[in-house]
């Protein structure tokens, strides 16, 4: 590899680094400027993406590949960038999300406060240097700039409601970033390195002393990443939070607690891989139970919610619980089965948390919010343009919303025909799959009953919500959309249907990621071979 | 010493927590910077506790890696100070946005019972 393409790996860092600090001081009036070079930011971000997982698919074995030396010191002194399949993946998923909500974002919502286009790109970039990074206070610094710029999301629009659940959501994350911090100082304490690669290796050669205290370190900080993946009972925080961000930013935070499972699944799977003497599968009990009792109160909010927004934090944190469980059945095929129904749930939520905001306006209830945040800016003295209906209006806009919401209910429940479905089942015939019927422990069959109680659950409930909206004629108020609001819906909507026709081919990719996930020396000695770059004349 | 950090460490993170767990906001920003520093320091002890250390290189004395203190915790506690300073300074402002809005300055945005 050499020339442009060996510094490929770094621009989903870069890209949105250097459009939001140019986003930044532009004047807010200029909406088509910063919204043009946002969308050439995610467009750019998706091409990478592209880019990024052709070139990790060639790769055989479990190697990176691509790693990228920060100022070309020499491992393991210095931090580390690797790209595979996995990280590849999470880093298209995560443009295809942002386009997505960006374009939803520049019908109305980015109007509702100042610097939205800069914090997105913020957010992104944050983001994208969680999945690439291979350092461990590294990636506590991708984390605070993911976090930091969601502070600023959160509360974009302000308004009382947005303001106490960002109180609550910035406590809750900055007691997290402590326990970060306390899990990354034990396992430095204990291995004597930062780098992820290099600490892989040292563990199966530790003394038991150590391995305690690296074992202490690793529970600690996954302690941090469990509470932005949601784990009962670490998600309190959740439903109110997303619910009270706008919908474009909640649809973007559907990635977020996304990060917390990839972190857990790299950090987990490269630490206690099977090769790591007596720590190998540490925490498994953990993740499983966890992820269960997390499924299935999820399940129980889920029926309790009443109203869309709640019942969309719910349905995050439902699947978030699945993919804890998913992850701690270990094995290849549950491996793939937990990360094919991780894209098609994510994909899925965001549309359904976009839908959200149309859903309300059946019942002009999106109206009356966006008056109250209008009412703020105008307040401070900014001068707002009247959300007048400009662009084309789509035509059977009442058909649009019924068939996205059927289409969403079928992929968060996991009904078939859709991908929601294809991923639960793939989870649940990998599970059963592990042995004679008989030796199933109990644990996987709470699991599938789990998740066939609460695909259950979320029909009841997401039906229940339904009836109540569509069903009741009289008091419809026929939405006008515009195409720029439909678009985003329908383009996730497809990405959900695309992967459940491509479930084969997605699926074989999956399978060739899950089995480089679980050969993690090899990964990690992947990392560490690679050399700095020798200069001429140095 | 290694008593006298312990300690030191313990009531920080102690009293950071309990504020943290009180119902007014400025208590729980309190509560926060107090944590930051008990993991300050934490992450300054996890290089080990040293004494007589030379804690940079100097020009032309030649020592072992052994008898250098460890630079890299250092770095990594400037680096938490930096990010959680400017954490407590944005919780700061959400805060008085939230007092401004609500007009409370209780966590929920309105008094309970719990006062």
């Amino acid at each position: 590899m050499s020339g442009w393409l060996q510094h490929l790996i770094i621009m989903p860092i870069l890209l949105p680094l250097l459009i939001g600090a140019a986003l930044a001081p532009v004047d807010e009036q200029r909406r088509g400027l910063k919204l043009g070079i946002g969308l050439v930011g995610t467009v750019g971000l998706l091409v990478i993406a592209i880019g990024l997982l052709w070139q990790a698919d060639q790769v055989s074995g479990a190697a990176p590949s691509a790693t990228y030396l920060l100022s070309n010191w020499p491992l393991p002194f210095g931090i580390a960038l690797a790209a595979d399949r996995l990280a590849a993946l999470m880093l298209l998923l995560t443009a295809v999300l942002a386009c997505a909500t960006l374009l939803f974002a520049a019908a109305r919502w980015d109007r509702v406060g100042v610097h939205f286009h800069a914090l997105f790109q913020f957010l992104l970039m944050g983001v994208n240097g969680a999945f690439l990074t291979n350092d461990l206070f590294n990636l506590f610094v991708f984390f605070e700039v993911m976090l930091a710029a969601s502070y600023g999301l959160l509360l974009h629009g302000s308004g009382k409601q947005r303001v106490r659940a960002g109180l609550h959501y910035v406590a809750v994350n900055l007691a997290a970033s402590s326990v970060f911090l306390v899990g990354v100082a034990l396992i430095y304490a204990a291995s004597g390195s930062l780098s992820m690669a290099d600490i892989a290796l040292r563990i199966p050669a530790m003394s038991p002393a150590d391995t305690h205290l690296l074992e202490t370190g690793a529970a600690i900080l996954a302690v941090a990443f469990l509470v932005k993946s949601a784990i009962w009972p670490l998600n309190f925080w959740l439903p109110a939070s997303y619910g009270a961000a706008t919908p474009p930013v909640a649809a973007m935070f559907a990635i977020m607690t996304k990060v917390g499972i990839y972190v857990i699944l790299r950090l987990w799977l490269l630490l206690f891989s099977d090769e790591a003497g007596a720590s190998a599968g540490f925490g498994t009990h953990w993740l499983l139970y966890g992820g269960l009792v997390t499924l299935g109160i999820a399940s129980l909010g889920m029926l309790a919610a009443q109203d869309f927004r709640k019942l969309a934090g719910h349905s995050v944190i439902a699947s978030c619980g699945t993919l804890l469980a998913g992850m701690a059945i270990g094995g290849t095929g549950a491996t793939a089965a937990m990360l094919y129904y991780l894209l098609g749930s994510t994909l899925a939520l965001a549309a359904f948390y976009l839908l959200t905001d149309l859903l309300d306006r059946i019942r002009d209830f999106g109206a009356d919010l966006l008056a109250v945040t209008v009412e703020a800016f105008e307040a401070e003295g900014m001068v707002l343009p009247e959300p007048e209906e400009i662009g084309v209006i789509i035509p059977a806009a009442l058909a649009f919303l019924g068939l996205s919401f059927v289409a969403c209910t079928l992929m968060l429940t996991g009904m078939p025909p859709l991908a929601g479905f294809v991923g639960k089942f793939a989870l649940m015939a990998a599970a059963l799959e592990q042995g004679a019927l008989a030796e199933v422990p109990w644990s996987t069959w709470v699991l599938v009953a789990l998740l066939i109680l609460s695909g259950l659950a979320g029909v009841v409930a997401l039906m229940r919500l339904g009836i109540r909206l569509f069903w009741v004629p009289e008091q419809h108020r026929t939405p006008r959309l515009r195409v720029i609001e439909a678009a985003p819906i329908a383009g996730l909507l497809l990405c959900c249907i695309l992967l459940t026709v491509y479930a084969g081919p997605v699926l074989d990719y999956l399978q060739r990621t899950a089995e480089a996930l679980l050969h993690g020396p090899a990964f990690a000695e992947g990392i560490l071979s690679s050399e700095p770059v020798l200069r001429e004349g140095h | 010493m290694e008593l006298i950090l312990a300690l030191a460490i313990g009531v920080l993170a102690g009293a950071g927590i309990w504020l943290l767990l009180r119902p007014r906001t400025f208590q729980v920003i309190m509560g926060l910077s107090l944590l930051s520093y008990a993991v300050n320091l934490f992450i300054f002890s996890m290089g080990r506790l040293n004494q007589n250390m030379a804690p940079v290189i100097v020009d032309g004395v030649l020592l072992e890696v052994a008898e250098y203190a460890d630079p890299l915790p250092q770095a990594l506690v400037l680096t938490a100070i930096v990010i959680s300073f400017a954490m407590t300074a944005l919780f700061l402002v959400v805060l008085l946005a939230a007092r401004g809005l609500t007009g409370t300055d209780h966590v929920d945005g309105e008094e309970g019972s719990d006062g």
